[in-house]
């Protein structure tokens, strides 16, 4: 099978639910003429035009206003964020308004739009560039949240994203835009709330998101060279989150541990494991761990950046401390 | 003279409706009956009626969340208002809105908001979606004068320009936002000179006077379904009563407070249409007894309908 990149599969994935719905349109800063900072959208705007793809000044409560009102009268826009840390800019028309609109309406309003959003750490850009602020956004009842790590993941799970009927907030992490793996020429979508086992094991249940379930599949590579047989989840959606598959999992190893680049303060992490406390208690045999960024902004210095975020070593060295 | 007799008796009859509806809207407030917040709109009927009338049905209206006024003036039953406020499940967002967020998809009002400002970039989506499949409605939203310092207002009025939408942005400006006059928070004269910025027309009408409202906004609304782009136009209006219903206004002088009675819109369109003979005292009478008719069977009709079931608080929050 072919093998494409994350960022090429977004802009497949665009591609295709463009040409198949007129109503689904693109926007944000930098997106038609130049195809984005990070070229994701690249090829677009010669292909569909300059009325479906359309760049923006930066003004991102008017991307995001233009999109909350297009979705409600039935278009399907596609609005990019540059980066996630802007989400800060424009914050009232996730937190007040899209998540908002159908509940107070009583159902009147459907809002289906998508926000995409470049995510992550470890280019070296300091603390506005850098932040993964996923939990912010999965903690507003009314948001759909989507992490991808893989460039099959990231193309099913955008299209679902554009076909439904609520606003999604689409994670794309920037050290991720050009890792390759196969994706299949026919159309497929993938659900949301569905995680994704990305390797089977017995002793350790892992679970990942985005950049780190690469190195939580590096950790347990090392890992099984020890004798420790790790099971890795990627639950791909964090809301909705498929706690199922979470759940079956732990009961089998009873050992966990959570591993997200976010700050480990009120992280996605916390949730999990405050689930797993709830209603998995009696099947764990060792505390649950998690592995996460320390309670401080990104420095621009590398060597301070890279010793706070997650990594092979941190999660092996997890993973030990719970496997006696 | 752009409205005839008739019409303007129309719109007579229109803010008498609001006016009497707000009047025992708050009187319930006063007695404990409403739960929540309560803005009322008394002394800025006019702008609330001639913006609305200058719409047509398929025109989608948002406002804030003081918009008693344009809900009725765009034509939602009483009944369904009244049983919002009263949180009710035949209200018109089933009790989850409440007075700040009214809505009726089929009468083309869009949710009403909380947030001020926050109106004005959605209208821009709004106005975007009727210019991208070729419809020929115009996007219109209602703002306080509050709403003229967001960032908002500045980013969604830029991006009408710049993309030339069908929208008209109206200001209300009734001089405070809560306490602070408007002297004590923008720095020109006009909110209208905003417009400049943008390349955009801009005018300030008298706000208490209901057809300098539909005339300006009926121009803006025009021009922006002949597809020029669009407009901001300011009326300048006064409130009766405070920013919210328990609101004792110890920051307001008292001479302003009377300015605002002695320039009460509905007084002032009364003298108007029995000077050119439209309007008979009898008329005028009947018009109020309709009126409180009106408002005593949407009382009735709330205080009847039951709540909304415990389920429906999980309702609507995915689609």
């Amino acid at each position: 099978m072919r093998e494409i990149n994350i960022s090429e599969a977004i802009r497949e994935a665009l591609g295709e639910e463009m040409a198949r719905d007129e109503n689904v349109f693109v926007l944000g800063e930098d997106i038609g003429l130049i195809g984005g900072d990070f070229g994701v959208t690249r090829g677009l705007m010669a292909r569909f035009g300059a009325d479906r793809v359309r760049d923006t000044p930066i003004s991102e409560s008017a991307i995001l206003g233009t999109a909350v009102g297009s979705a409600a009268m039935g278009l399907r826009p596609v609005a990019e964020i540059m980066f996630s840390d802007f989400l800060g800019v424009c914050m009232d028309m996730l937190l007040n308004q899209a998540s908002k609109i159908r509940y107070m309406s009583a159902g009147q309003w459907t809002l289906p739009m998508v926000v995409r959003t470049a995510t992550g750490a470890g280019t070296r850009s300091s603390s506005q560039h850098t932040q993964s602020l996923e939990a912010i956004f999965m903690h507003i009842p009314g948001l759909q949240v989507v992490m991808p790590s893989t460039a099959y993941d990231a193309k099913g799970l955008l299209k679902t994203a554009i076909r439904g009927n609520n606003p999604v907030l689409y994670l794309e992490h920037k050290l991720l835009y050009f890792v390759k793996n196969q994706v299949p020429e026919e159309e497929y979508l993938i659900p949301f709330g569905k995680a994704d086992i990305k390797r089977s094991g017995d002793d350790v249940t892992l679970i990942a998101t985005s950049l780190m379930v690469h190195r939580a599949l590096a950790a347990a590579d090392k890992l099984k060279g020890q004798g420790i047989s790790v099971e890795v989840i990627d639950p791909r959606t964090i809301a909705p989150l498929d706690k199922d598959t979470i759940l079956e999992s732990v009961k089998k190893t009873g050992r966990v541990v959570i591993v997200h680049e976010a700050w480990k303060k009120g992280g996605f992490g916390s949730e999990v494991a405050a689930i797993l406390a709830e209603e998995a208690f009696d099947y764990l045999d060792a505390p649950i761990k998690r592995v996460a960024t320390p309670d401080t902004p990104i420095p621009f210095c590398p060597i301070l950046e890279d010793s706070l975020l997650p990594d092979e070593e941190k999660i092996v060295r997890a993973v030990k401390e719970i496997s006696s | 003279m752009v409205l005839s007799d008739t019409e303007l008796v129309e719109f007579y009859k229109t803010m008498i409706r609001i006016r009497l509806f707000e009047e025992k809207v708050q009187e319930l407030f006063r007695k404990g009956e409403l739960p929540g917040f309560l803005h009322l709109c008394m002394g800025q009927e006019a702008v609330a009626v001639g913006s609305t009338g200058a719409l047509l049905k398929d025109d989608m209206l948002l406002g804030g969340h003081r918009a008693h006024g344009h809900a009725i003036a765009k034509g939602i039953p009483m009944r369904k208002i009244m049983a919002e406020l009263f949180a009710k499940e035949s209200g018109c967002c089933k009790g989850k809105g409440g007075s700040m967020h009214l809505s009726d998809r089929d009468l083309c009002l869009f949710l009403t908001t909380g947030i001020v400002g926050s109106s004005i970039p959605i209208a821009d989506g709004i106005a975007f979606s009727f210019k991208l499949r070729g419809e020929n409605r115009v996007a219109v939203t209602v703002f306080g004068d509050g709403a003229n310092n967001t960032g908002a207002f500045h980013e969604g009025i830029n991006l009408a320009a710049l993309w030339k939408l069908p929208a008209v942005f109206v200001c209300d400006n009734n001089q405070y936002a809560i306490s602070t006059h408007v002297s004590r928070s923008t720095p020109i004269a006009n909110v209208s000179g905003r417009a400049k910025a943008y390349n955009i027309p801009g005018v300030t009408v008298d706000g208490q006077d209901v057809e300098a409202v539909y005339e300006a906004v009926k121009e803006a609304v025009d021009r922006a379904r002949d597809g020029n782009g669009p407009s901001l136009v300011e009326c300048k209006s006064a409130r009766l009563y405070g920013s919210y219903a328990a609101d004792s206004q110890s920051y307001r002088p008292k001479e302003d407070i009377e300015e605002a009675a002695r320039r009460d819109p509905i007084s002032l369109l009364k003298a108007r249409l029995m000077k050119s003979g439209a309007l008979k005292e009898g008329d005028d009478e009947m018009i109020r007894k309709d009126g409180v008719a009106e408002v005593e069977d949407a009382v009735r009709y709330a205080k009847e309908s039951p709540y909304p079931e415990p389920e429906e608080a999980l309702r609507d929050v995915y689609g």
